[in-house]
């Protein structure tokens, strides 16, 4: 009895104080990109729709932003086809060093951003590489390529191989049956990698920082920002980012249950 | 269903396995196999698990490479070639049914990869054929295992292989289910006319389906044949056991002529006819099957053509439905199982009774090799 009164009233109390702890920062952000801000975006000094309206306005923002946006699909791009193929041949073959590439894959997720951010800096320092964009995204395909494969991997050892012997038994060469069958079935792993990827790219400072020379991306525009105030503009993009991605969740989430619910009707 | 199934009569093809050996890292999964079956035939291929039978029909489909030996289908050497290459298809144990595409999608598949023409309306007579026409939109996941089984056979079927092949298409049903299947399958292979290969390790399947099977044991073929032909005279110890059930009896060969075999088991005289022993001289064994046997409570007289052995104890009965399995210790014999229908009271006789155990000297057999751990003494096998 004891505990289901505990659970009744502490329970959903414990969980509210949790969620409003996550949400302030984001609330304040959200907040803040709507404040009437002069220098600072400090102090609430009334409500404006200019921010949103005019959010390029602010020197360096939207270009800022949009090299994120760049890096972060090249990254993406990249990162995914190299690590699907990555993650296939490790599933798939037999091969001489094939735990040990497993092993290999992993260390970037483990290591420090910082130590491979100071890392490949000076690997480009001693090859002579000016940095900018370019740079950036060899060092983001290098640390999203770790997390395709670990997700693409999970995908393709549930993948039942008897499934492309079929399509290579019903006529299927090689390369038909990989685009055909395997992608399609890969698909949502492959899909849920590339997000993961895009992700993690757009978001990332340490390494970036170390890597980009004078190339400016978003997340480093906010903390050179933050020294002198965050202009409200860094606080409409960061809404919007952060808007878009809730859509894209809310969307798949509506998407499945109906397709769930066609299903069940179906049967 | 008869007039759909003549769109599917293809040119079964026959089947040749030349001197096959394949060899995985570490063991040899098959090790010289030499196999052929005629065109239009239904042939199972029957084993234990890990005997070598699935490798076998994987090497057929394509799907791997024998090490040594070479594969002709219609009399085409077709080693070196790719599975998609084949005019083989192959029904798999998990069906293996594209999820992401519908039932129909999956039928017409193979049809679109060789760009034949009409390959939808060609795809929806084939799930005609298996009685599924109505579910032809809807996906692989939302059909029961016998729809699936169905489907994963017109999307084999359509294709008009020369030659199917079956990897335990059955297994993953239930028994009644099954045996519906069984009924389908044999029904639909007589009316399209085409070569079945069919790989299991139920034997009774095997023996309903087939018109030949071979039993296949540690990469090689034991015996090949009709199924009542190779029940009623299993040539191994193996297949005496796996086809079925046996009572083996060891011992010397005590009496020999041109028409029949003794042994000596203990004091007792086993014959079995001259044409039905694979062995005629030395320590043999002989078997004779338990619903071939009789037991009687008292001591009948001796007479030719019977093979009369006892007397011993009843010490199991088991009760069996349609019939009793009583197991009867001799001395100096062993155990012998004897199956007697319940067609009067049940059981026929009461546990603990004495009885004497008889049956015709031509339902003995003769094999080529011994039971294992045998040496001398006689052992009955169940």
């Amino acid at each position: 009895m004891r505990n289901l009164r505990l659970g009744k009233y502490v329970l959903p109390l414990f969980s509210v104080i949790a969620i409003v702890y996550l949400m302030i920062p984001i609330a304040y952000t959200f907040v803040f990109s709507f404040n009437d801000s002069q220098k600072t975006n400090l102090i609430w000094r009334g409500f404006t729709l200019d921010n949103w309206i005019n959010v390029c306005q602010q020197q360096g923002v939207c270009e800022a932003f949009g090299n994120s946006v760049l890096i972060g699909v090249i990254s993406t791009v990249l990162a995914t086809t190299l690590g699907t193929m990555i993650a296939i041949a490790l599933v798939r073959y037999r091969f001489k060093a094939r735990s040990f590439v497993s092993l290999l894959i992993f260390l970037p997720m483990a290591t420090p951003e910082v130590v491979l951010g100071a890392g490949l800096a000076s690997q480009f320092f001693s090859i002579g590489a000016a940095k900018g964009i370019a740079t950036i995204i060899i060092a983001h395909v290098m640390f999203c390529m770790s997390f395709v494969v670990v997700t693409v991997k999970a995908r393709v050892a549930s993948l039942d191989p008897a499934l492309e012997e079929a399509g290579r038994d019903l006529y299927g060469s090689p390369a038909q049956v990989f685009w055909k069958i395997t992608f399609p079935l890969l698909m949502p792993g492959i899909l849920s990698a590339a997000l993961l990827s895009f992700a993690l790219s757009f978001d990332d400072f340490i390494i970036t920082n170390f890597n980009s020379g004078p190339a400016m991306t978003f997340p480093k525009y906010v903390y050179t920002a933050a020294a002198r105030g965050i202009p409200a503009e860094a606080n409409v993009i960061g809404s919007g980012v952060f808007l878009l991605a809730i859509a894209i969740v809310v969307t798949v989430q509506i998407r499945g249950s109906l397709k769930a619910r066609r299903l069940a009707k179906q049967k | 269903m008869a007039r759909l199934a003549q769109e599917f009569i293809a040119r079964g093809a026959d089947l040749e396995l030349v001197g096959i050996r394949k060899e995985f890292p570490g063991f040899t999964a098959i090790e010289n196999l030499d196999l052929h079956i005629p065109a239009g035939e239904f042939f199972a291929l029957l084993g234990p698990s890990g005997c070598g039978k699935t490798t076998t029909l994987r090497l057929v489909a394509g799907l791997d490479e024998p090490t040594k030996g070479k594969i002709l289908i219609g009399g085409k050497d077709v080693t070196a070639t790719k599975p998609h290459q084949r005019q083989v298809n192959t029904v798999f144990q998990s069906y293996a049914l594209f999820p992401h595409m519908s039932v129909l999608e999956n039928v017409a598949f193979g049809l679109k990869q060789r760009k034949i023409e009409d390959p939808m309306t060609k795809a929806v007579a084939a799930l005609e054929l298996v009685e599924l026409g109505h579910l032809a939109q809807r996906r692989p996941q939302q059909l029961s295992g016998g729809q699936q089984q169905r489907v994963a056979l017109a999307r084999a079927l359509v294709n008009r292989p020369s030659l199917l092949l079956l990897d335990e298409p059955l297994g993953a049903l239930d028994l009644k289910l099954r045996r519906q299947m069984q009924i389908e399958l044999k029904a639909i292979q007589m009316e399209v006319g085409l070569t079945f290969l069919h790989v299991t390790h139920d034997q009774e399947e095997a023996m309903d389906m087939a018109d030949t099977v071979a039993v296949m044991n540690k990469g090689r073929i034991e015996q090949m044949g009709a199924p009542e032909k190779l029940y009623d005279r299993p040539h191994t110890v193996f297949v005496s056991k796996f086809l079925g059930q046996s009572n083996l009896f060891v011992g010397e060969v005590a009496e020999s002529n041109a028409s029949s075999i003794s042994i000596n088991v203990a004091g007792n005289k086993i014959t079995v006819p001259t044409d039905r022993a694979e062995k005629h001289t030395g320590t043999i064994a002989v078997g004779v099957r338990p619903e071939k046997a009789n037991f009687h409570e008292t001591e009948p007289t001796a007479q030719a053509g019977l093979n009369l052995i006892g007397p011993g104890e009843i010490i199991d009965i088991r009760f069996t439905g349609v019939s009793n399995q009583y197991l009867i210790e001799i001395p100096g014999v062993g155990n012998v199982t004897v199956f007697a229908q319940n067609v009067g009271k049940s059981p026929v006789t009461e546990l603990g009774a004495n009885v004497w155990v008889s049956w015709k000297v031509e339902h003995s057999f003769g094999l080529s090799d011994l039971p294992e751990n045998s040496a001398t003494e006689s052992i009955s096998v169940i």
